[in-house]
């Protein structure tokens, strides 16, 4: 008999509250903690998974965070309410995390101590429902994580049949293992009807609040946005936490960008032999007038940075993706951050500075995606997309991907007839429009007037190598002109105010979430802020006019020396004092609870 | 004064057509022979310089694009990054002819990675290493290639063995390798114009003197030296398809070598009875003749039947960097369809 605490009473709680899983990396809880989350989403309620995994394959201990939140609040949150054990390593952490009140499942053959008494308790019986269901033996671990679904459904109140529905979705009509798991899952869940005598109070009941809406990460949608957008050349090196961002494309691209006429593919994938390979071959495509990206992570963006600062000086379009992870050095690479924002933006030796776009939400990943190739190839120049892990990696809730809304844009490419309209001669660098983005040809051109040396070196108007000073000068005067005119083109802020707010925040990419749940616990508090997320760099004139609007701005960000604060107090040096760095990173994504803290700590002086 | 008659490829072309800015290599150095015999070999080849696109690294070698075919696409890169680069470019329109110039260093130095994975892919490229033992650009330091125990100037006696490029090629999968010398424009000339109808990568190992740095008689990368110890494994001639049938040749003495293109190599035995299309003979090759201190130089491999890296890519035949914006674009309905897969 299960050991409980019948005094133990906590107020039922509806649709708020999260689950911490504690598993064993490699025993194949995916499917398990997927079959949750998105039977939760199919009840409508806004629910979130985060995967806390370490950098190892197999053995080591590893979370899924489920959020669930009627108010729509999907970040990461400190407060567990329910933990499922299952890693006798982590046991006491996990049940040491619940709050007062809370629901601890394990397994019970995990013979620990359980000192506290705050708690509700339940053993499951895994390994007997495990033999009763009696699975091919290297499939044992795997099925032993469908037995604490089927214990979280009862006590949780999802229905079986939305299970099976979630399990059908995974298996895309694999009919056996849809029923296999289902009746392992439903063992477990008589088991509790029968045995249990702990009632949770934390519960699900439906919503409507996820129609229309989906479950997506942001790597994937990042890939969908590149194959819509045109992409030809993907060459990449695999790198956590990137990778399945390019193997998303591998997986897609077959049959979204095979020419239905002739058959033949529209884009080659490269997997290059590492990440300077990777953008050479990136630059090479890019050159030849091949809408070319790659996504990498912050040691991969350092070995990228020779070639990155060629292509800026050179004006040669490419795209290129930092989804972020813990540096400096090897790091935390399974966990987020938000600390490249400064290696991004100024990557490269000499005078350089990116356009970077930011996406904060899947969907904007998958826009961000199409429109960094045109924005590439529009002003002749590397377009970063900065996104992160947690956007990346974990699954978020997401209105359907919108196919874009302008046609593809492919900048000033000059062909043969192009060019027999040209009397003089034809410069690679001459600012024809005044508008500092020059013309160019691409190989293949079989116009004689159409080649040109492309080099790293100083060269004029007419490409031509050149060590002259006022041709240096005026040349990198005016890339600095082309890449500041695109404040005006890049994606606007978005802003959000509250009447009555003095004071505003400033956030960037995955804190997006944590940051307007934030603003409502200081709204409760008292403390209205007005809040603007940042979508790109260079800033347009609206993040500026937002800065002197108000008394003291904070800025939020996922790293320890505050880096997007001081690439703003550079753009506004006469209000840098009255702009508060609130920066934070410990390998967890940041939560609304540190944000309210810190904001309510500077609201005091 | 009579006018000069100019002569005229096939295309109505001059040579000066295929002529780049002036050198300002120094005099003598064996790079501006490579740069004069890519010249002739796409003049002669009646190779339309628009369809050429050509890059390279860093150092002296990387600068000979410059001084050749100006009517062609160039890309001067990062050191020891020129086959990235190639690889990006080519497939931006695969009908263009593709010619790097990298060197010793450039190669086998801080580019033998990508040059080991260029080979491997077997990109249709023309690689061409100038290869002097030398940095020359910062004056005069051991490359990778240098023998061990040269004597250099400023650097005192060489401690380290030498890398082979053209041992690495081969070990790498490359699909043509030759060496050649500086010293011999003729048959520098006859490889260039083979690689180039290569399909696959062709790695030539040009043994190109470094006058200022590194041309002691009894360096290894000299011109004294390429000249009295120089072994051509054979007489080698390229023969453009119409030619071919006219070509006779003695039975037994000369192998000919037919290309993807209809094109041929024929090779006139001399000294050595060598056929170069087993990878493991042309390593002992290659061993036997260090042992003998031998320049040997030729084709010393060569699969005209390997895949090329584009073999491997079912493209369309426009080129990629051609096709309509609207084959670029999966359509509206998929959209749906794809959101659908998103749960």
């Amino acid at each position: 008999m299960a050991k409980t605490t019948p005094e133990i009473k906590t107020q039922k709680v509806v649709n708020e509250f999260s689950v911490n899983i504690a598993t064993v990396n490699g025993s194949g809880s995916q499917t398990a903690n997927m079959t949750l989350i998105r039977s939760i989403f199919k009840m409508g309620i806004p629910v979130s998974g985060k995967n806390i995994f370490p950098s190892n394959i197999q053995g080591l201990p590893t979370w899924y965070k489920i959020r669930v939140s009627k108010y729509g609040y999907l970040a990461r949150t400190q407060k567990t309410e329910i933990a499922v054990a299952m890693n006798p390593k982590t046991f006491t952490d996990d049940l040491n995390e619940l709050i007062p009140g809370g629901v601890f499942l394990y397994a019970d053959h995990i013979k620990e101590p359980i000192l506290r008494e705050d708690l509700l308790l339940c053993p499951m019986p895994v390994k007997t429902i495990v033999k009763q269901a009696n699975p091919p033996r290297k499939l044992r671990d795997y099925v032993a994580n469908m037995v604490y679904v089927g214990v979280l459904a009862y006590l949780l109140d999802i229905q079986l049949d939305t299970l099976k529905s979630a399990l059908e979705f995974h298996f895309k009509g694999k009919q056996s293992a849809v029923d296999f798991n289902l009746s392992v899952i439903r063992d477990a869940f008589q088991w509790a009807e029968n045995n249990l005598e702990i009632v949770s109070p934390f519960k699900v009941q439906p919503l409507n609040l996820t129609d229309g809406c989906h479950l997506a990460k942001g790597n994937t949608a990042g890939a969908l946005g590149t194959i819509y957008g045109g992409m030809h050349f993907l060459s990449w090196y695999p790198i956590t936490p990137a990778t399945s961002l390019p193997e998303a494309i591998h997986a897609y691209a077959p049959d979204l960008r095979k020419d239905p006429e002739t058959g033949k593919n529209t884009y080659v994938i490269i997997q290059a032999e590492d990440e300077l390979a990777a953008i050479g071959m990136l630059v090479g495509a890019g050159w030849a007038g091949l809408r070319a990206m790659t996504a990498t992570s912050g040691p991969g963006l350092s070995l990228m940075g020779e070639y990155a600062s060629l292509a800026y000086f050179a004006e040669i379009p490419i795209v290129v993706w930092n989804v972020q992870r813990v540096g400096p050095s090897t790091g935390l690479p399974t966990r987020t951050a938000q600390g490249d924002v400064n290696l991004t933006y100024y990557l490269g030796q000499g005078d350089t500075e990116h356009v970077v776009l930011i996406p904060g939400s899947v969907k904007e990943c998958f826009e961000f995606g199409w429109k960094a190739l045109d924005l590439a190839e529009l002003l002749q120049t590397p377009v970063f997309v900065l996104s992160d892990l947690d956007l990346g990696q974990n699954q978020w809730i997401t209105p359907p991907f919108e196919y874009p809304d302008t046609p593809i844009e492919r900048g000033k490419i000059l062909w043969e007839e192009d060019l027999e309209k040209i009397k003089d001669d034809w410069g690679r660098y001459l600012d024809l429009d005044g508008d500092n983005i020059p013309y160019r040809t691409v190989p293949g051109n079989q116009h004689p007037k159409s080649a040109y040396f492309t080099r790293g070196t100083g060269h004029d108007d007419y490409a031509k190598y050149s060590e002259k000073p006022e041709d240096w000068e005026e040349n990198l005067d005016r890339i600095k002109r082309k890449v500041d005119s695109s404040r005006n083109i890049l994606p606007e802020p978005e802003i959000t105010t509250r009447s009555g707010s003095k004071n505003g925040i400033i956030a960037f990419g995955s804190t997006d979430f944590a940051v307007r749940e934030a603003c409502d616990y200081l709204e409760a508090e008292g403390v209205k802020l007005d809040y603007l997320r940042l979508r790109a760099l260079p800033v347009s004139s609206k993040v500026l006019e937002f800065i002197r609007k108000y008394e003291r701005v904070y800025v939020i960000e996922n790293n320890r020396d505050g880096q997007m604060h001081s690439i703003l107090s550079l753009e506004l040096p006469d209000r840098a004092s009255d702009l508060v760095s609130l920066s934070h990173i410990d390998g967890l994504p940041l939560c609304a609870e540190w944000i309210k803290d810190a904001v309510l700590e500077e609201e005091k002086s | 004064m009579a006018e000069k008659k100019v002569k005229l490829n096939e295309l109505g072309l001059t040579k000066e057509d295929y002529k780049g800015q002036k050198s300002t290599l120094c005099l003598g150095c064996g790079h501006n022979a490579i740069v004069g015999q890519v010249i002739s070999a796409c003049f002669e080849l009646n190779i339309p310089p628009e369809k050429v696109f050509k890059v390279s690294g860093i150092g002296c070698s990387s600068k000979a694009p410059t001084y050749f075919m100006k009517r062609s696409f160039g890309f001067n890169g990062l050191h020891g990054r020129m086959p990235s680069l190639a690889t990006g470019a080519a497939f931006g329109d695969t009908s263009m002819i593709g010619i790097g110039v990298s060197g010793d260093g450039d190669t086998a130095s801080i580019g033998m990675g990508q040059f080991k994975h260029i080979t491997r892919r077997n990109l249709p490229f023309l690689y061409i290493v100038a290869n002097n033992g030398v940095y020359g650009l910062t004056k005069g330091q051991f490359s990778a290639t240098a023998e061990k125990g040269l004597a250099l100037k400023k650097q005192g006696q060489n401690r380290y063995v030498p890398v082979d490029i053209v041992w690495e090629a081969i070990a790498g999968r490359a699909s043509f390798v030759a060496r050649t010398f500086s010293g011999d424009p003729q048959q520098l000339k006859a490889l260039i114009m083979a690689g180039l109808h290569h399909r696959g990568i062709a790695v030539i190992d040009v043994i190109s003197p470094c006058v200022t740095f590194n041309n002691q008689d009894d360096s290894f990368h000299s011109y004294a030296w390429g000249k009295s110890h120089e072994v051509a494994l054979h007489k080698l001639s390229f023969v453009p398809p119409v030619e071919a049938i006219k070509v006779e040749y003695e039975k037994g003495e000369s192998l000919d070598v037919p290309l993807f293109d209809g094109t041929h190599i024929i090779l006139k035995k001399l000294a050595h009875d060598y056929e170069p299309t087993d990878r493991a003979r042309a390593l002992q090759m290659l061993e036997d003749a260090n042992r003998q201190n031998e320049l040997i130089t030729g084709l010393i491999y060569i699969n005209p039947k390997q895949k090329s890296l584009f073999d491997l890519y079912d493209l369309p035949d426009t080129p990629l960097n051609r096709l309509p914006d609207e084959k670029l674009r999966p359509s509206p309905e998929s959209i749906e369809e794809i959101n659908q897969l998103m749960l």
